[in-house]
C-alpha cells in the first residue's frame, strides 16, 4: 500500500500518468496527507477521541456514496472505524447513515436576493442508544455539513457545546468534515480521471480512423 | 460554557456579490495575544494573526496549517495545468452551488481579476453555474458542480468535455482540486460563522 491516502483511496501508483500529474502540485500533494494526518492519525487528539473521528469518518464517507455497495473509500473509513470501536458502533453508524442518505446541497439562505434558490431536505436524528449523546450530536453536525452546510446556524453550534464538546474540538469536527468532503471529491475525480482513456482521444481517435480507412483502401 | 454569539444588527449581504465581505465568527477564535507559537505558525501568513476566521481554526494549529498549504498549491502553482483564473473559477462555482456567499465572493472577485471577465463572472453570480458564457467555460463550471454534488454527478463525460475544450489532464486535476477544495473551505465559512457587508 502507498503511504499517500489519496493514492490509496484512488488506486495511484508509483510512476503512473496521475502519479506524475499529483506530484506537479507537491505540496497540496504533501498537505493533502498532513491534514489526513492532523484529523485522523493526531498525535494529541485532545477530547475528540481517535474512536470518535472513525465513527465521524465513516459516517461522512458513507453520506458521499450513492445507494449500494459502499466505495472503497467508505470501506477504508469503516475499517479503521471498525478496528478501534466498542461492538455496535460500526453496525449504528451504519444505520444512522442509511437513515440520513440525500442528495445535496440543499438548504435555505438568509439572504433575501436568494430566497428563491431555497431547497428543503431532511434534518438528521441519530439515534443515541449505542452512540451517546456526544457522538450522535457530533454526526448530527456532520450531516448538515454534507448534506446542507448552508443551513448552518449558531444553533447548530450551541447543539455541540450543549452535548459537551469544548471549542476546541467544535473546530477539529468542522475541519474533520469538511476535509474529508474535499478528499473524497478529489479522490472521486482522480478515479474518473484515470478511467478516462488517455489525453487527447480525439485526435487518436481520428488518427485511427484514419488508419482504418487507409487499411480498407 | 462555550459562548456562541449572534449577531442580531449584523449587516448581511443581500444575495451573491463581487464586493469584498467580512466575517465574523460565531465559536470565540484564540485572542490574538494569546496565541501560542504553534498557533501562530499555522497562521502561515503572519498577518492572518488579525483575522478571526484564522483565530478561530488556529484552534486546531496542524489542521489549519495543513489545510492552508494545500490551499496555496492547488491556487497559486503556476507550473503547468489551467491558468489561475480558471481555478478560481471552479472555486466560485462550487461556491455557487453550496450556496457560500463569501467564499463566491472572495473567489469570484479573484477570477475577475485574473481575467479581465468581470461581467462574465456576475452572470454565474447572478444566473448561478448555469449561465452559459462560452465551450470551455461551461464546461469547468459544469464539471465543478457536478464534483460538488452529492452524491458526485463527476463522470467520464465531463472528463471528455474538459478535454475537447482544450484542457490536458493535468488542468483537468486542477479543475477537480479547486472544486474540491471549495468543498471543504463553504464547509468552514458556512459553518463557523457568517458574511457582513462591510
Amino acid at each position: 500500500m502507498s503511504h499517500d491516502v489519496i493514492d490509496h483511496l484512488a488506486e495511484i501508483t508509483a510512476g503512473s500518468r496521475l502519479d506524475t500529474i499529483r506530484r506537479a502540485r507537491p505540496d497540496a500533494r504533501e498537505n493533502a496527507q498532513q491534514s489526513f494526518l492532523a484529523l485522523l492519525e493526531p498525535a494529541d487528539p485532545g477530547e475528540l477521541s481517535l474512536g470518535d473521528r472513525y465513527a465521524v469518518a465513516a459516517y461522512v464517507a458513507l453520506l458521499h456514496d450513492a445507494q449500494g455497495a459502499p466505495t472503497r473509500s467508505s470501506a477504508f473509513y469503516l475499517e479503521l472505524l471498525d478496528d478501534a470501536a466498542a461492538p455496535g458502533v460500526t453496525a449504528s453508524v451504519r444505520r444512522a447513515a442509511d437513515a440520513g442518505r440525500a442528495s445535496g446541497p440543499y438548504g435555505g439562505y438568509r439572504e433575501p436576493a436568494l430566497q428563491r434558490e431555497a431547497v428543503a431536505g431532511p434534518v438528521a436524528r441519530v439515534d443515541r442508544s449505542v452512540l451517546g449523546e456526544r457522538l450522535a450530536a457530533a454526526l448530527e453536525h456532520a450531516h448538515l455539513l454534507v448534506l446542507h452546510p448552508r443551513d448552518a446556524r449558531p444553533e447548530a453550534l450551541r447543539a455541540l457545546t450543549a452535548a459537551g464538546w469544548g471549542p476546541d474540538a467544535l473546530v477539529s469536527l468542522s475541519q474533520l468534515v469538511a476535509f474529508l468532503s474535499f478528499q473524497l471529491r478529489l479522490v472521486h475525480g482522480l478515479r474518473v480521471l484515470a478511467a478516462a482513456a488517455p489525453d487527447a482521444p480525439a485526435s487518436a481517435a481520428l488518427a485511427s480512423a484514419t488508419a482504418l480507412e487507409e487499411a480498407r483502401a | 460554557m462555550t459562548t456562541i454569539a449572534d449577531y442580531p444588527a449584523l449587516r448581511r449581504p443581500e444575495g451573491f456579490t463581487q464586493r469584498s465581505l467580512g466575517w465574523v465568527p460565531w465559536a470565540p477564535p484564540v485572542p490574538e495575544d494569546e496565541l501560542t507559537e504553534a498557533q501562530h505558525d499555522s497562521l502561515v501568513e503572519p498577518g492572518r494573526a488579525t483575522n478571526p476566521y484564522f483565530r478561530l481554526l488556529a484552534r486546531d494549529p496542524e489542521a489549519l496549517r495543513a489545510r492552508t498549504l494545500t490551499d496555496l498549491d492547488i491556487f497559486h502553482n503556476e507550473d503547468g495545468g489551467i491558468p489561475r483564473w480558471e481555478r478560481e473559477l471552479a472555486a466560485a462555482a462550487a461556491s455557487r452551488v453550496n450556496g457560500c456567499v463569501f467564499c463566491a465572493s472572495v473567489h469570484a472577485r479573484a477570477a475577475s481579476r485574473l481575467s479581465g471577465r468581470g461581467d462574465d463572472v456576475q452572470r454565474l453570480l447572478d444566473e448561478g453555474v448555469g449561465a452559459r458564457v462560452d465551450e470551455r467555460w461551461d464546461a469547468i463550471a459544469d464539471a465543478s458542480a457536478a464534483l460538488t454534488v452529492t452524491p458526485s454527478a463527476f463522470g467520464a463525460e465531463h472528463v471528455e468535455r474538459l478535454r475537447a475544450a482544450g484542457l490536458d489532464d493535468a488542468g483537468i486535476l486542477d479543475q477537480i482540486s479547486g472544486a474540491a477544495f471549495f468543498n471543504w473551505a463553504n464547509r468552514l465559512m458556512l459553518s463557523l460563522g457568517e458574511p457582513e457587508v462591510v
